[in-house]
């Protein structure tokens, strides 16, 4: 039978030739990942408990991500358990507050093509962007991932969006996840892969890829993945991971998808979803003039170093509107360190932006940068559920880090391409 | 079998309500006291042990955080039943021992409604309105699972006995 890429993915972990649709296989897993939220202090427990030693230390990362830097005792307790369980179980791969997880994967080299990747994070299909089959779990099940090395899946179908044309300046990738969660329902996604496709994906750069995967949950997906070309093998090359079988990781021509989209880059506008899901997502003028308190850049889908780069792009020689907090929290330390060298830190602050410590910080309302009641903000981030970044009647609006840049300049949400001339 | 009163939320019920990220640092005992708050304030105060959470379409979306089934079983809940569960959620609560339930006519279900669940048989009856809805039957290597409690006392159970991939179907 003709395989898709997530089939070939899973088939290979599975160690079979070839998967369907629909039926439960057990996968060996060849990367783990869990963080300070999730991982030790819930599974070092639970591994005590069963008193079985971690399957492979090689194969184990270790993040401090989400509590990083502490901002109360508890924080700072819980900071300490990980890094005090990762001495004590021998951890090879342990990332102290060095960056958001799903970036420090492939940044640092632990994620290639073929792999079958489990995160202790829903976000974790960030990964797809390499050619991964990359899937997030919750702690009891990472638990039976680094005891037993293995876990079992329903193999999913998928769903293939060609994405056609170029995409116009002051639009980024990110609107066009943000689109897709207003076109499709989470029913539609609802445990599919997407694969993505066509000239305008093969056209983005690796953090751009990163921010479509990246947002999988939202769309109610498995994950993401995009087959492996030229972009991935150089991007990885960079970070010293010689890829010699980016070949395999495609479709076969005659695959099934359970449904084809094709959806027009070129026609594509700016996107802002309004508060409350993703899925409120819309052409920016439908939310024009909204007032802002507070424009966000940060977390795992929005603040790269490409982000960073959009968002100098807009704020060069320009100052941040009255009365209005623009917060930048790099999505990790290399990405702080390259946007300082290249001088992308400084048109930021010279704007009037406040540079905050790398991290998931404000996005899930755990770090500086926490919403007040009634608060307005703008989020270069994932999710804008009611509460999410503080508040229970703080409202979160989405959009790419040149929209969210736009509106810290304006005061309100406007048209980024409007300071792009 | 199940018996307890339903306490019946809507479609896309996020992990954000069920249990919030900024209360997550505190133990179960007291995020838990924040599930649902949003959307039914009275829900974690007054729900009863054994009573059944019915939920719509894509229950636990979301973050893949296990403190939202967590949060749910603490109170004491039994099951829950929805028209559709996000993967993780449904993974999540499965592992530990909150039996999840697909029920395409979730919707159905009145408020309060006295219910009883037969997951063995998959069936879900109103007791007080006297109709039944079958749901999908739970699949066998879950159900093996959640007989013994959760995922970590089944993978005890099964390295004690030294069987080999203990975490197969």
């Amino acid at each position: 039978m003709p395989q898709t890429l997530a089939q070939k993915l899973i088939a290979k972990a599975a160690g079979r030739t070839g998967v369907e649709p629909d039926e439960i296989v057990t996968c060996r897993v060849d990367l783990a990942m869990m963080h300070d939220l999730q991982g030790p202090r819930r599974v070092g427990p639970m591994l005590q408990k069963l008193g079985a030693p971690i399957w492979d230390l090689d194969r184990l990362v270790v993040v401090s991500d989400h509590f990083a830097p502490a901002i109360d005792t508890d924080a700072a307790g819980i900071l300490d358990l990980t890094r005090k369980w990762a001495k004590a179980n021998g951890i090879r791969h342990f990332y102290d507050m060095q960056g958001i997880s799903h970036v420090l994967l492939t940044e640092r080299g632990h994620l290639r093509p073929g792999m079958f990747f489990v995160g202790g994070d829903s976000h974790t299909p960030t990964g797809g962007a390499v050619g991964a089959f990359a899937i997030g779990v919750g702690s009891t099940e990472m638990c039976g991932v680094i005891v037993t090395g293995e876990i079992w899946v329903r193999v999913p179908r998928s769903i293939r969006i060609n994405w056609k044309g170029k995409v116009g300046r002051g639009v980024a990738g990110k609107d066009m996840v943000l689109k897709q969660c207003g076109l499709l329902s989470m029913e539609d996604c609802d445990y599919r892969v997407i694969e993505y496709r066509g000239d305008a994906i093969a056209a983005l750069p690796m953090g751009e890829r990163m921010t479509l995967c990246n947002m999988s949950p939202e769309l109610g997906a498995k994950t993401s993945v995009i087959p492996p070309d030229q972009t991935t093998v150089d991007y990885l090359a960079q970070r010293g991971v010689k890829v010699e079988d980016a070949g395999r990781w495609h479709s076969d021509a005659d695959a099934e998808y359970e449904r084809t989209l094709d959806l027009d880059a070129s026609a594509l506008q700016p996107q802002i979803s309004a508060p409350g899901s993703p899925s409120h997502s819309a052409d920016t003028g439908n939310y024009q003039n909204v007032a802002i308190d507070q424009a966000y850049i940060g977390a795992c889908t929005g603040a790269k170093l490409s982000d960073l780069h959009m968002a100098a792009e807009v704020v060069r020689g320009r100052r941040v509107a009255p009365g209005v907090r623009f917060l930048i929290a790099p999505a990790s330390q290399q990405t702080t360190a390259t946007a300082a060298s290249d001088g992308t830190l400084a048109t930021l602050t010279e704007a009037g932006a406040i540079l905050l410590p790398t991290g998931c910080g404000a996005c899930a309302g755990m770090g500086a940068g926490t919403l007040a009641a009634g608060e307005v903000c703008i989020a270069s981030s994932a999710r804008n559920y009611r509460g999410r970044m503080g508040d229970n009647t703080s409202e979160v609006y989405l959009g790419s880090a040149y929209s969210v840049a736009a509106a810290a300049i304006a005061g309100k949400i406007v048209d980024p391409r409007e300071m792009l001339q | 079998m199940i018996s307890g009163r339903a306490w019946v939320f809507g479609d896309n019920i996020n992990t954000d309500l069920i249990a919030p990220a900024r209360l997550l640092r505190r133990p179960v005992a007291e995020f838990s006291k924040f599930c649902m708050e949003p959307v039914m304030p009275a829900f974690a105060a007054e729900v009863k042990p054994g009573d059944v959470v019915v939920g719509g379409l894509n229950f636990g979306c979301g973050s893949s955080r296990e403190q939202a089934p967590e949060a749910i079983k603490y109170l004491g809940v039994a099951a829950v039943v929805a028209k559709s569960f996000a993967r993780t959620f449904y993974r999540n609560s499965m592992n530990i021992g909150l039996p999840a339930i697909v029920c395409a006519d979730a919707g159905s279900i009145p408020q309060g409604a006295r219910l009883r669940i037969s997951l063995e048989k998959g069936v879900v009856e109103d007791l007080d309105g006297g109709k039944s809805y079958p749901c999908q039957a739970v699949p066998p290597h879950l159900m093996a699972m959640l007989n013994d409690g959760g995922l970590v006392e089944h993978l005890e159970k099964r390295l004690r006995a030294g069987v080999p991939g203990a975490n197969q179907p």
